[in-house]
């Protein structure tokens, strides 16, 4: 059983709403039960209601299993990157290092890395995963590019991501905008976007402080 | 006397809240269910379809239901961990008496004797005092059927005006600004207009907390190019990528609305055809908005002035919408004119009755709608009759079997059954599916006149905190151990189905009610054998009310994914019809059971009525000595007083215990920094809980979340000023000030976050 090829995932953290419906639902899937495997990140709530989902992004070569000393990554010709395999995994906690999205989770209890596998006993027979099946707001969305075309006309996939030197493909795919300055975005440069002042946390002050 | 034990701790180790977490059984991976049951979740009025899986008489987890309309298996996180609250260590496996020799207070007794003893109480009070001391609470989360039942129970059994529910808290204010307006009181749009407006306006409703599953509707109105437009005094998760953010002063929505209303009519922005062929009422309204002028809608709302007229414009000129608002203007003692004001705004526009063109609001509690419609409202009968109407009364009394001049006439808000209590006039209560001394406000009163009962029962599947004043409890089901229907936030009426048994002595609600009634020597007309028999009794009452029931059955639901009520059994000539039921209202050219033909709107000439909406500020305005604002409201993992979501592990560890949002600039005036606790007063209460310093709530206003007790109760403070005619209390303001704690307050340490 595999994942079927017209079937993807997406992320889109504008619709985001921080319920944390897919943190509660990834502990019901059969594969990691009772373990929440998915991140939530609360940007700054200080000044903004912002949260971010981060699955795991499924990279087409991914760099957890690339520095794992173990060989305990695997990568399944669907493109799942799957949790580390228990009698391999040596808990050293490289790939958590490595990970440029953050996403692996050492389990120290179990001595071994845990990660998202994209529901794969839901995923591989065709059935959404999890958090992708509850998520009110469809920040996390598992379907057809046609689906999501015809959906959300505003926003296009992105699978190209930038990291300083390093670009990295992904199965997963970040809704970004269909068009910045009139062209269509072909990545995101993520060491670039970690800009120190988001310009958001002004405007969001200036409303609430009655300024003209 | 009912008074709880004054120590807490027993009670707590006893009955709880403790925290339900996955047990062996259900974290087990290879353990296939026996069967998975299509039902919906037990919480809030949206009814998310969701299947439960259900293993050796246990609710083991869920499967999503993705064949389900409305939210294709979309759920919020009390969704997903709604199973917890099965298979509880806190569940009431039998009946409790008071039992002031053991610390708990409460001892375990036999059912039947149970039943027995409160008859007897019963009996007694009402030879004693007469029929009207004793009084019925219920609640909006319980089934059509168990709400019929309570109305009929309270009028026919008991023959007592005195019944009212906890849809007084909630759905009242629209309900009775949807009737002055529409003669309907129901949103008028499926939701799935919502993704068809250009234009959504969100007054007052933290969606993506209080309906997650709305989101994804706007959200989806937002990708098909629509603007949004939200209106509260906090940015909340779905106001922060909204397009327009109107922070409002709490108190002051009908200003904003008669401020957009004179700026429509100012620049020409107004449907005149609509307004002339199916309104009356505009010119005074006119008339009467004319002095809104931006300057000072600025002024009152606390709104700049650009923002109101650019909200104006967009709402003047977009060719659809979709407007919805919430408690946030509901929960005022002007809480009917906020509503009157809206749906002026949304009749000016002529936007409503068509695809993309809708108004709604947007109900609390599971059956939210389903719980305002049939009878256990103090001045209601079944099918949305009015008990002071002649005509209705003598339909009603004839299919209860009973004299019309036996039916007793209205009672009083439940608020105000309290103010009975408290001044000996009700001295017997019985209560179901109700926790007042959590939500209602200025709870310290609630729980003084509980103290000064002759005899109260409650019926619950937990000790509730309101349960623990009782002489009586007696265990009743849990949403999964019954069937029956619920109208959700589209006026759909959906099937909740039976996954599991009662354990225990545990009972279903109307089973408890019917053994009362025999036990009272009062049978006749409470003799049902299953929620079926209760539910084609409704719908024969229901039949020719404007909330006509009689053309639904179990079976019709089941095959259209849920009926939209008025849903008629008989054409407008009388004869049979079969009816797919109203997912639309006020459609051009339909047919209601008022109007017959006259017009869309539910009056004998079919037309919608403009109601002047005059601004009030609200019942306690702020001054030197309480300088802030108090609002309150829910967060996204706890569900109105927490009886079932302050027991489930994973909800209370997403937010443990209230926090006092307030705004930096206050913080820093106060010498408050993020984390500190803080000590919020009010002229009736204080309480003391950690601060949340955030840029997201206005300055001069602060926010606490109402679903704990005791001492972290933000209803200590909130005032008891309700609307003069719906009756809502003032949830959403009154004055407050804060100043920093000399330390933490004396539970801290001491009681579980979930516990108080």
């Amino acid at each position: 059983m595999s994942v079927p090829g017209h079937l993807n995932f997406y992320i889109d953290p504008a619709r985001c709403i921080g319920c944390q419906a897919c943190v509660q639902a990834c502990t019901e899937c059969d594969t990691h039960k009772g373990i929440s495997m998915i991140h939530l990140e609360t940007v700054d709530r200080a000044h903004s209601t912002q949260t971010i989902p981060v699955v795991c992004m499924h990279c087409d070569s991914p760099t957890c299993a690339e520095v794992c000393p173990a060989d305990a990554i695997k990568r399944t010709p669907d493109g799942v990157v799957q949790s580390a395999r228990k009698p391999r995994c040596i808990a050293c906690n490289n790939c958590v290092l490595a990970c440029p999205f953050g996403v692996p989770k050492m389990k120290v209890e179990f001595e071994l890395m845990m990660k998202c596998d994209m529901c794969y006993d839901r995923s591989s027979v065709g059935l959404k995963p999890m958090c992708a099946s509850v998520c009110p707001s469809q920040a996390l969305f598992f379907g057809t590019r046609e689906e999501i075309e015809a959906a959300r006309p505003q926003s296009a996939p992105i699978d190209r991501f930038q990291f300083g030197n390093q670009t990295i493909t992904t199965k997963v795919k970040m809704m970004g905008p269909r068009s910045v300055a009139g062209a269509r975005p072909e990545h995101l440069d993520v060491t670039a976007a970690l800009d120190p002042n988001p310009p958001g946390r002004s405007i969001s002050l200036g409303v609430l402080n009655g300024s003209r | 006397m009912s008074n709880p034990p004054s120590n807490l701790l027993p009670i707590l180790d006893r009955f709880g809240p403790h925290l339900n977490r996955s047990s062996p059984v259900r974290l087990a991976t290879d353990a296939e269910p026996d069967r998975l049951v299509k039902t919906h979740c037990c919480f809030c009025g949206q009814q998310c379809g969701i299947q439960l899986k259900v293993k050796d008489n246990v609710v083991t987890g869920f499967e999503p239901w993705y064949d389900f309309p409305f939210n294709r298996g979309m759920l919020c996180p009390k969704g997903v961990k709604r199973y917890l609250q099965g298979a509880h260590p806190d569940r009431l496996l039998t009946a409790f008496k008071r039992d002031t020799s053991v610390p708990e207070g409460f001892s375990p007794m036999g059912y039947q004797e149970a039943i027995a003893r409160v008859a007897t109480e019963i009996g007694r009070i009402q030879k004693t005092y007469g029929n009207s001391a004793v009084g019925v609470l219920s609640g909006a989360s319980l089934t059509v059927e168990k709400a019929y039942l309570m109305g009929k129970f309270a009028r026919v059994c008991l023959k007592t005006p005195y019944i009212d529910y906890n849809g007084r808290l909630c759905m009242v204010s629209a309900g009775a600004g949807n009737k002055k307006a529409f003669g309907i009181d129901r949103a008028a749009n499926p939701w799935s207009d919502i993704p068809k407006a250009e234009l959504i306006w969100i007054s007052g409703a933290n969606v993506a907390e209080c309906a997650p599953i709305t989101t994804e509707y706007v959200w989806q109105a937002r990708e098909n190019g629509a603007r949004i437009i939200v209106v509260d005094p906090r940015i909340t998760p779905l106001a922060r990528t909204c397009d327009l953010f109107l922070p409002v002063k709490p108190g002051r929505d009908i200003a904003l609305f008669n401020g957009v209303l004179h700026l429509m009519i100012e620049k020409g922005w107004i449907d005149r055809p609509f307004i002339e062929q199916f309104t009356v009422g505009f010119d005074k309204v006119a008339e009467h908005v004319a002095s809104w002028n931006p300057a000072k809608t600025a002024e009152v709302t606390g709104i700049p002035e650009r923002l109101i007229r650019q909200a104006a414009e967009w709402w003047g000129t977009a060719k659809s919408s979709f407007l919805m608002h919430a408690r946030g203007i509901e929960h005022h003692s002007h809480g009917v004119q906020n509503v009157l004001g809206s749906i002026n705004m949304v009749l000016a526009s002529g936007r409503i009755g068509r695809e993309g063109c809708g108004y709604g609001t947007i109900t609390g509690q599971a059956n939210g709608q389903g719980g305002r419609e049939h009878g256990q409202k103090c001045d209601q009968l079944p099918g949305w009759r009015d008990i002071s109407n002649p005509v209705d009364r003598a339909h009603i009394a004839k299919i209860w079997g009973i004299a019309e001049p036996d039916m007793p006439g209205p009672g009083v808000d439940c608020y105000e059954m309290f103010r009975k209590i408290d001044n000996g006039e009700i001295k017997g209560l019985i209560s179901l599916c109700f926790n007042p001394v959590v939500s209602l406000p200025d709870n310290n009163f609630i729980a003084r006149a509980l103290g000064k009962l002759e005899f109260y029962v409650a019926i619950d599947f937990f000790m509730n905190e309101t349960a623990r004043h009782a002489d009586i409890v007696l265990p009743g089901s849990l949403q999964e151990e019954d069937e029956g229907v619920v109208t959700q936030i589209e006026g759909k009426v959906i099937k909740i189905n039976k996954a599991v048994d009662c354990p225990g002595d545990a009972r279903q609600d109307w089973r408890i009610v019917q053994d009362i009634a025999a036990a009272l020597d009062r049978p006749t007309g409470f003799t049902f054998t299953e929620p079926r028999a209760i539910f084609d009794e409704l719908r024969t009452a229901s039949k020719g009310g404007v909330a006509d029931y009689s053309g639904i059955t179990y079976e019709k639901i089941e095959r259209q994914y849920g009926v939209c009520w008025p849903c008629y059994s008989e054409g407008p000539s009388g004869k049979p019809i079969d009816h797919a039921g109203t997912p639309r209202l006020f459609e051009p050219g339909s047919w209601n059971v008022v109007a017959r033909g006259a017009g869309p709107f539910y009056f004998p000439d079919g037309k919608a009525r403009f109601n002047v909406a005059p601004y009030t500020p609200p019942a306690e305005d702020t001054d030197t000595e309480y300088p802030l604002m108090l609002t309150t409201g829910r967060v996204v993992s706890q569900f109105l007083s927490g009886t079932q979501t302050r027991r489930i592990g994973p909800l209370v560890d997403q937010y443990p215990e209230p926090r006092i949002e307030m705004h930096p600039q206050l913080a820093e005036r106060m010498g408050i920094k993020d984390g500190d606790w803080v000590t919020a007063e009010s002229r009736r209460g204080d309480c003391t809980l950690q601060a949340m310093v955030v840029t997201t709530i206005r300055p001069d206003t602060i926010f606490i979340p109402y679903h704990w007790p005791g001492r972290k109760s933000a209803n200590q403070l909130t005032i008891s000023a309700q609307d003069p005619i719906s009756k809502i209390p003032e949830y959403k303001v009154c004055a407050a000030r804060i100043r920093k704690a000399d330390g933490p307050p004396d539970w801290a340490g001491r009681l579980e976050p979930q516990q108080g």
